[in-house]
């Protein structure tokens, strides 16, 4: 039997508000709209009926525009928000019915957490902050000490353990908000728009680092951001939030070629194509004589190619582009005409 | 360090005689308006019977407080008519209200001198500070060798605890006008004056009525205090008490203190609000 | 109208009795602890000569405050003295820190609880409103009537009015930890007590200070008042001038309360930054 997914999330809804749970069963039974929520229940439903399943070690991206409810679904995953129904489970484990002291277990040791605005404690040095999950579970101070100087290492910033918060800048605050969540080596990171508070220069120098660590430790990770550039580059699949639903849910090049409904083609127009879109979404069957003519040894590229790449290649020596799997077997071809018409499309 | 003492205690009672002898007229002129104020109020608080007075408060604390307080005016000062203390509690009020008045005629336009110019606040604020910490019995002796006993020095010393608060006060709100606003009414045109009263105080009508508040407040705990120099009132009852380890007249009395206290905090509070809450309906209507 | 007068006096008088004759041995341990204290605090200050403790309250408001606090502590401590007041003096510092010292043992204490808990807010907060409308003179009268004449009374009745300020100060100050540094502590596990210490109360410092300095001030200002009823030190000389009509020696007497207050308050003044306490 497989292993359970890292994070389920089971029709999730969260209502705010007095009387949230008769509202819910309104929005269940009549499908009413939010405004006519707010009007009958004075009640906000932020997350409606959201389900998915999350690998171990996938990079989850929740998308959306700020009021789609992704970081309040976010705080589902630790707790710190109560859904008004559904289930949400870690490795297996419902965590709707851990007591309170075995939730703040769980959140010491299993889950790590990133915030837009850092949250550093500004009364307390670097390791000091970085070995607060290990604090709070009783950790001894030498190997705490140790476990942070480590970690610090890891996200570059090994000598700035004695600093305090307010001696550095945003980037490598954020980066110590990172280290922070490491330090207790978690399964499970939650990270809230980590980067959207930072200058484009240093987004892009964290999003790389970001993705070091992501592929050296294979975490588990829901990230949250309202940049699609963003999502596109880090997530392994992406969920477009609107109005706390998930509109589309899958691959990048899913959601850029194939946009669920006119917000999501809307939200991914204007995305450059060129890394997203790969050969084996262009290829189309070879025909009898392209079988014979092409050769398979030149300019051949396998199915994962990216746009960019096979423009490049077209770019030198024009003609249509042979796609061959790991055998070097001939699966299909890209015509020079499906290249230019994906990039446009 | 014995062999030179600083005569200051003398040199301060040299320098005392001589205001005395200089300004005596001013002190005279004092002590007889304070008389005026106070003998009015106390003439027209004692004329009108218990009930009918509990009646007037009662509805003032509803129509500035609400049902809470009004329920704790009619149960309170009927407990101090039936206790026999309304007459103390009347004389005591009368010296707050006199003290009050007197001190805000002098304090709100030292607070808006030492908002608008900046020397008055360098002298004024320092001079504050020391007035207030000096121990409020200090100023017994003086007032007692300039105005006799009777009232008046009772009042001069409450005014030096009650007139910093509300100056203060007073000063900061209008100091703490958003300033974008004065450089508005500045570039349309308007003088000084108009900014200042048309702006600026209806602005800083919350800070002042605080300064109101507190205003009251320590002028009711020194009067009390003033008891000591022959201030009538409730005051009187709880230095006898303490003199004399009377529980009962002691603990009654301080209760009586303490309901004139807390009618007179909620009720320039509660004024204070609906003074602010109509500015604020004002602005954004108009 | 003619109704019968409620006998509160007698009520009043006959409560009084009733808890000073079960209440005795409680009362008199209070009584005794405090005296004890008072008079331990008392011998400790008259050690160091005085000009020893001139010059360290001078370095000390030096190092905390810069040069013109150090020289009005100075000036001010040398006046007191030059005027022999130096052993009243010592008295009601000793009893302002007394009366401070329990006030905040008992207010922090209490602001954190009223910071975390709703019931606690809604129940302790009139009364906290109610100790602070209460003329000071009024705290007097229970006071004496359970433990007489003496230290004990003065200090009780300045804690009634010593007391709000830290609370209040306390719950303001957890009360403005910004929500993202609770939300991580509580997001790495924190239980509630390790949150109190290790997150909310050491961000909550600023104003808790705030409210250490004030109640120390408003102890001082109580410290004629509590001489009232027996409390040794400037106080006394204060009431003395008073009832001796002796002028000289009122502003004497006073002008040592002030150059005290003084000292004290540079000396307990947090330091005026906001220290590392900005967050991003």
């Amino acid at each position: 039997m497989s292993p359970p997914p890292a994070i389920e999330l089971k029709d999730v809804w969260k209502v705010f508000g007095r009387r949230a749970a008769e509202a819910l069963s309104a929005v269940r039974s009549e499908q009413i709209g939010k405004d006519e929520v707010l009007r009958r229940y004075d009640c906000v439903v932020a997350v409606a009926d959201v389900s998915v399943a999350i690998a171990q070690g996938e990079i989850f991206c929740i998308m959306g525009l700020s009021g789609s409810g992704k970081s309040t679904l976010l705080r589902h995953v630790n707790r710190l928000v109560e859904p008004t129904a559904g289930e949400i489970r870690i490795h297996g484990e419902d965590i709707g019915r851990k007591s309170a002291g075995a939730l703040r277990e769980l959140r010491a040791r299993k889950i790590g957490m990133v915030f837009q605005h850092v949250a550093l404690f500004p009364h307390r040095r670097i390791w000091e902050n970085v070995a607060f999950g290990l604090e709070v579970r009783g950790v001894p101070r030498p190997r705490r000490r140790e476990v942070a100087q480590e970690t610090l290492e890891l996200v570059h910033l090994s000598g700035w353990g004695d600093r305090y918060p307010a001696e550095l800048s945003g980037g490598m605050q954020q980066r110590v908000g990172l280290a922070r969540a490491l330090a207790a080596d978690p399964d499970v990171l939650l990270m809230d728009e980590p980067f959207s508070a930072l200058d484009p220069l240093i987004r892009r120098q964290l999003q790389d680092q970001f993705l070091q660590l992501a592929s050296m430790m294979k975490k588990t990770t829901l990230f949250i951001t309202h940049d699609l550039d963003e999502a596109i580059r880090l997530g392994h699949r992406i969920a477009v939030m609107k109005d706390g639903r998930f509109i589309q849910t899958g691959t990048a090049e899913e959601i850029v070629l194939t946009p669920a409904d006119s917000y999501v083609a809307e939200f991914v127009r204007g995305v450059s194509r060129l890394k997203i879109v790969r050969a084996h979404s262009l290829m189309r069957p070879l025909d009898a004589t392209e079988a014979i003519t092409l050769d398979a040894t030149a300019r051949a590229v396998d199915g994962d190619a990216d746009l960019e790449r096979m423009i490049r290649i077209v770019a030198e020596s024009p003609g249509p582009l042979l796609v061959v799997d790991a055998d070097n077997r001939p699966i299909g071809v890209v015509s020079e005409t499906a290249l230019l018409r994906a990039i446009h499309e | 360090m014995d062999s030179f003492r600083i005569p200051i205690g003398r040199l301060g009672e040299q320098l005392f005689a001589l205001i005395v002898r200089h300004l005596q007229p001013l002190f005279d002129a004092f002590s007889a308006i304070v008389l005026f104020f106070n003998g009015s109020i106390h003439s027209g608080l004692v004329l009108v019977p218990p009930a009918a007075g509990i009646a007037v408060v009662a509805v003032i604390a509803w129509v500035v407080a609400g049902w809470r307080l009004t329920v704790f005016a009619l149960l309170g000062l009927g407990l101090l008519a039936n206790l026999g203390l309304w007459g103390h509690a009347m004389a005591t009020l009368s010296l707050v209200l006199t003290a009050t008045v007197l001190s805000l005629i002098v304090a709100i336009p030292l607070g808006i001198l030492m908002a608008e110019v900046p020397l008055a606040d360098a002298i004024a604020s320092p001079v504050l500070d020391f007035v207030q910490t000096m121990p409020r019995f200090v100023y017994l002796i003086p007032a007692v060798v300039l105005l006799g006993i009777d009232a008046a020095p009772a009042v001069l010393a409450t005014m030096t605890l009650s007139i910093p608060p509300p100056a203060r006060m007073t000063a900061v709100g209008l100091k703490q006008v958003d300033a974008h606003l004065v450089e508005a009414a500045r570039a349309f045109g308007a003088t000084r004056r108009h900014t200042l009263l048309r702006l600026k105080l209806p602005l800083a009508m919350p800070a002042i009525m605080l300064g109101i508040n507190q205003c009251t407040l320590m002028a009711l705990s020194m009067v009390v205090i003033a008891s000591l120099i022959g201030a009538a009132g409730l005051g009187v009852e709880i230095l006898n008490a303490i003199s004399t380890l009377n529980a009962g007249q002691g603990l009654v009395a301080g209760l009586g203190v303490f309901i004139l206290a807390v009618l007179l905090d909620r009720m320039t509070k509660g004024l204070a609000e609906r003074l602010a809450s109509r500015a604020a309906r004002g602005s954004a209507g108009g | 109208m003619d109704i019968a007068t409620i006998p509160l006096r007698e009520w009043a008088e006959a409560t009084v009795l009733w808890c000073t004759s079960h209440g005795g041995p409680l009362f008199a341990l209070v009584t005794g602890s405090i005296d004890r204290l008072d008079a331990f605090l008392r011998a400790a200050l008259r050690v160091p000569p005085p000009a020893l403790v001139v010059l360290a309250a001078a370095l000390w408001a030096l190092w905390r405050r810069g040069i013109p606090a150090a020289v009005a502590v100075a000036l001010g401590l040398l006046l007191i003295w030059n005027l022999a007041l130096w052993k009243e003096a010592i008295d009601t510092v000793s009893l302002v820190l007394i009366a401070a010292g329990l006030s905040l043992a008992i207010g922090i204490p209490v602001g954190i609880l009223m910071a975390e808990s709703a019931t606690a807010r809604s129940l302790i907060t009139p009364i906290l409103d109610y100790m602070q409308t209460t003329p000071a003179f009024v705290y007097l009268i229970p006071s004496v009537l359970f433990f007489g004449i003496g230290t004990v009374p003065g200090v009780l009745a300045t804690m009634m009015f010593a007391l709000p300020p830290p609370i209040r100060a306390t719950m303001l100050g957890i009360a403005n930890v910004p929500p993202p540094l609770i939300e991580a502590g509580n997001a790495f596990g924190a239980t509630p007590l390790q949150l109190i210490v290790r997150v909310k109360l050491p961000l909550a410092l600023p104003y808790v200070s705030v409210g250490v300095n004030q109640c120390i001030m408003m102890s001082l200002s109580m410290v004629v008042i509590a001489s009232l009823v027996g409390a040794r030190g400037l106080g006394t000389k204060v009431v003395e001038s008073l009832t001796q009509a002796d002028l000289a020696k009122g502003i004497e007497a006073g002008l040592a309360v002030v150059a005290t207050a003084i000292t004290l308050d540079l000396l307990s003044r947090p330091r005026s930054s906001a220290g590392r306490g900005s967050y991003t």
